[in-house]
């Protein structure tokens, strides 16, 4: 069964530019089909493993030896993100794309092409493999960034290009570097052989150096946070919506944690290093989005913001900092790709991104006002939507290891998000109109479905969220602490 | 380690080369000076001395053969080069298209 | 004035003579991909480049009549859906990308089972993607072209 994560997409993304000349519907709902299809499976997983590892031998060649494929509680909370924000960006992409855009079946091909790479990146067993979908992947980004082929957006593509070219250049490097020490590319298997190794030498710190370095670029750390900023805003909206909402996570987050937990192992100096990276990007971020009156923009600069909680969470290395860290980067998935598909109905309606042009939309556009009302006070962490619970687990955890320091920022960030985004729902949605535009009308019906559904997902998750953690959460969390532990699910042997 | 090094230092000068340089086109050329760097790392770490070519045959039998696996690696990797260089390419053109020019100073319209 | 289409006669001449040979020399380099270095990729860029040779001898305007990038771009979906197709044809002995047909006796042309399909699989997506990729670079218009043709 893990192959059909990789096999349904991929397919689709083969076959959608032979049928999409003929039939555009067709490509569309063979989408949107596959995307729902994606997303049972994905649910189905999560009852399926609740402990260790399910690995899949590739062409029968036996885990050390061939490609696996390896599906534990970790990849099952990214499959499941990955998944869900995928479809609902492609029901949302059904009138969205039709209207701006030309060459649908284009569109959907790179789309299916990049569920494909992110699902690969998710359920690889193997560290070259993994590589590969995760070039594959950055390409398809790479390619729907550009996908308006106006000059704001080539140019914020070939920015985004060049820092994804160096991230991934580093990530192969350091491969290249475990490969060159312990011979073998599974990633039980290096993880294996560095502990017969003993204690880390000079060249496992250079890599870690790089890995921390290439992920960071591509999970847009402050740091290394330049292209994001201009990438996220020019894309298309639900492309918008997954670049931040997964990819950043998937390729940045889901792997460095992967790698510097269960191969290499999580030491004090890597959590000195995730907790400073987390706080700078989480303070930087709120800061340069203050300023912003571009909604995507504004939006994208939060992303950062957000990151920085979710690597700071990560960072602790306390169980319950873990599990903040990953619920709240599950949560931050649900609000800021729906505030992303709220800007993208607000530009659909009015055909500006400038808060300070658009007015007094919620009497026109009730359904988009609404749902931007619940991200917002989602991400800001108003109880009981999902963001809150995160933050407070995240905050608590840094209260019981004694890190006043980071707690007391997370409070403010999120003190200054909540003004943040009150400007936005005061100049987009809440202010009354003082010449109004005729015309603005509410957003099609796909598009209405998508916003709702996720709407509310937040409410429901942040009500529910004790089912959450318990049926999701938990597992994933425990995978990181198990930490090599890992070796044993995936090979079967100490 | 005198093979890490050097590989580092190559790495370097394309990297230098890609944030540094202000047209389009030496970006580009940059790239491909980094990711070749990375290439001769993973070929050189699979090198073994006085051995031969992996390529089994019907009257030889080969006892000491190179590692097969990095050049395996490096061959997909050099796709993957090259359809980032081909994207690039394609964007660098219509970049020019609507600016005019490769310079990197003149291409900045997004800012804040 | 107008401009003659393509390279001289000469190199046309000679082009039409040596296309069919590098084409031959793609497709040796493809079939015998399980035996010889080679394969998929490497023939696959071989043949691209023999379509490419053309449209550089003859002008990109006459030889895009008879090279249609449609038929290309089904061509590269066709090859990624067969290798797919192959790969899936493993899961009826159980296992994705299994080796399912008969290996045969090694170093002879029919041997190793799907790997010779696998090869001819990558070597259309490769041959057709890297003539689309040349294609669509070749395509677009410089603003260069413009000036050029109005100051002369």
């Amino acid at each position: 069964m893990i192959p059909l994560f990789v096999v349904i997409p991929l397919g689709l993304a083969f076959l959608i530019p032979l049928v999409s000349k003929c039939k555009e519907g067709f490509a569309r709902a063979c989408a949107v089909a596959g995307g729902f299809f994606l997303v049972c499976v994905s649910v189905a997983s999560v009852y399926w493993i609740k402990t260790g590892a399910v690995t899949y031998a590739v062409g029968e060649w036996k885990a050390p030896f061939g490609i696996c494929m390896e599906l534990d509680a970790l990849s099952v909370l990214i499959l499941l993100v990955i998944n869900i924000i995928g479809f609902l960006a492609l029901v949302y992409s059904a009138e969205y794309i039709k209207k701006r855009y030309t060459s649908p079946g284009l569109y959907y091909t790179l789309f299916c092409l990049l569920l494909a790479g992110l699902n690969g990146v998710a359920i690889s067993g193997d560290l070259f493999n993994m590589f590969v979908f995760l070039e594959i992947t950055s390409i398809a980004s790479y390619a729907l960034v550009a996908f308006g082929a106006e000059a704001e957006e080539l140019e914020a593509s070939f920015k985004y290009m060049v820092l994804g070219s160096i991230a991934s250049a580093l990530i192969l490097f350091a491969i290249g570097i475990l490969l060159a020490k312990v011979s073998t590319l599974n990633m039980a298997d290096i993880a294996r052989q560095l502990m017969r190794q003993g204690p880390a030498d000079s060249t496992v710190l250079y890599c870690v150096a790089l890995f921390t370095m290439g992920f960071a670029l591509k999970a847009g750390l402050v740091p290394f946070h330049t292209w994001l900023a201009d990438a996220h805003p020019a894309a298309p909206a639900p492309v918008s919506a997954m670049l931040s909402g997964v990819v950043i996570k998937t390729l940045g987050i889901y792997q460095l944690v992967r790698v510097i937990f269960n191969i290499i192992g999580f030491s004090q100096a890597m959590s000195f290093i995730f907790v400073w990276l987390g706080i700078i990007s989480m303070v930087a971020g709120v800061l340069l989005a203050i300023g912003q009156w571009d909604f995507k923009r504004l939006l994208a600069y939060h992303s950062i913001s957000q990151i920085g909680y979710v690597v700071f969470g990560i960072g602790l290395g306390t169980p319950l900092g873990i599990i903040g860290g990953l619920f709240h980067l599950f949560n931050h998935s649900l609000f800021k790709s729906l505030l992303f598909l709220n800007a993208g109905a607000v530009e659909f309606a009015t055909g500006t991104r400038r808060l300070e042009k658009v007015e007094g939309l919620s009497k026109e556009m009730p359904v988009t006002s609404v749902t931007s009302l619940i991200a917002s006070l989602s991400i800001a962490g108003i109880p009981p939507l999902c963001g809150f619970w995160s933050k407070l687990i995240i905050i608590i955890a840094a209260f019981q290891v004694q890190h006043f320091f980071g707690a007391i920022v997370c409070l403010a960030v999120s003190m200054v998000t909540l003004a943040s985004f009150l400007k936005v729902q005061k100049y987009a949605f809440a202010r009354k109109a003082q010449n109004p535009v005729m015309g603005i009308k509410e957003v099609p019906f796909s598009m209405k479905v998508s916003m709702v559904s996720l709407a509310i997902l937040c409410v429901g998750v942040g009500l529910f969220f004790p089912v959450i953690i318990n049926a999701v959460i938990k597992p994933a969390a425990d995978v990181l602490l198990a930490g090599r532990e890992y070796i044993s699910w995936v090979l079967g042997v100490k | 380690m005198s093979l890490y090094i050097l590989c580092t230092i190559l790495f370097a000068i394309g990297l230098y080369c890609l944030l540094v340089k202000k047209n389009l086109v030496k970006k580009i050329i940059g790239l491909g000076i980094m990711e070749y760097a990375i290439n001769l790392f993973f070929i050189l770490a699979g090198y073994r001395s006085a051995a031969e070519a992996p390529i089994l045959d019907r009257e030889l039998t080969i006892t000491n053969f190179v590692d097969p696996l990095p050049q395996a690696l490096i061959l997909t990797s050099i796709v993957i080069g090259l359809a980032v260089t081909a994207l690039m390419v394609a964007i660098a053109v219509r970049l020019y298209e609507k600016y005019r020019t490769f310079d990197i100073n003149e291409i900045r319209r997004l800012r804040g | 004035m107008k401009q003659q289409q393509g390279m001289s006669l000469i190199v046309k001449r000679i082009t039409k003579i040596t296309v069919s040979l590098i084409f031959l020399f793609g497709m040796y380099i493809v079939l015998h991909g399980h035996l010889t270095p080679g394969g998929g990729f490497a023939g696959g860029v071989i043949i691209a480049l023999s379509f490419i040779h053309l449209v550089l001898a003859f002008g990109k305007e006459i030889a895009l009549q008879r090279l249609r990038e449609t038929f290309f771009s089904v061509i590269e979906s066709l090859g990624g859906l067969m290798f797919l197709g192959i790969a899936l044809l493993g899961l009826s002995g159980g296992y994705f990308f299994l080796n399912v047909l008969p290996k045969g006796e090694p170093f002879t042309l029919f041997s190793s089972g799907i790997i010779v399909l696998c090869n001819i699989a990558i070597f259309l997506k490769v041959s057709a993607g890297l003539f689309s990729i040349f294609i669509a670079l070749a395509i677009i218009r410089m603003p260069m072209d413009d000036a050029k043709e109005q100051s002369r």
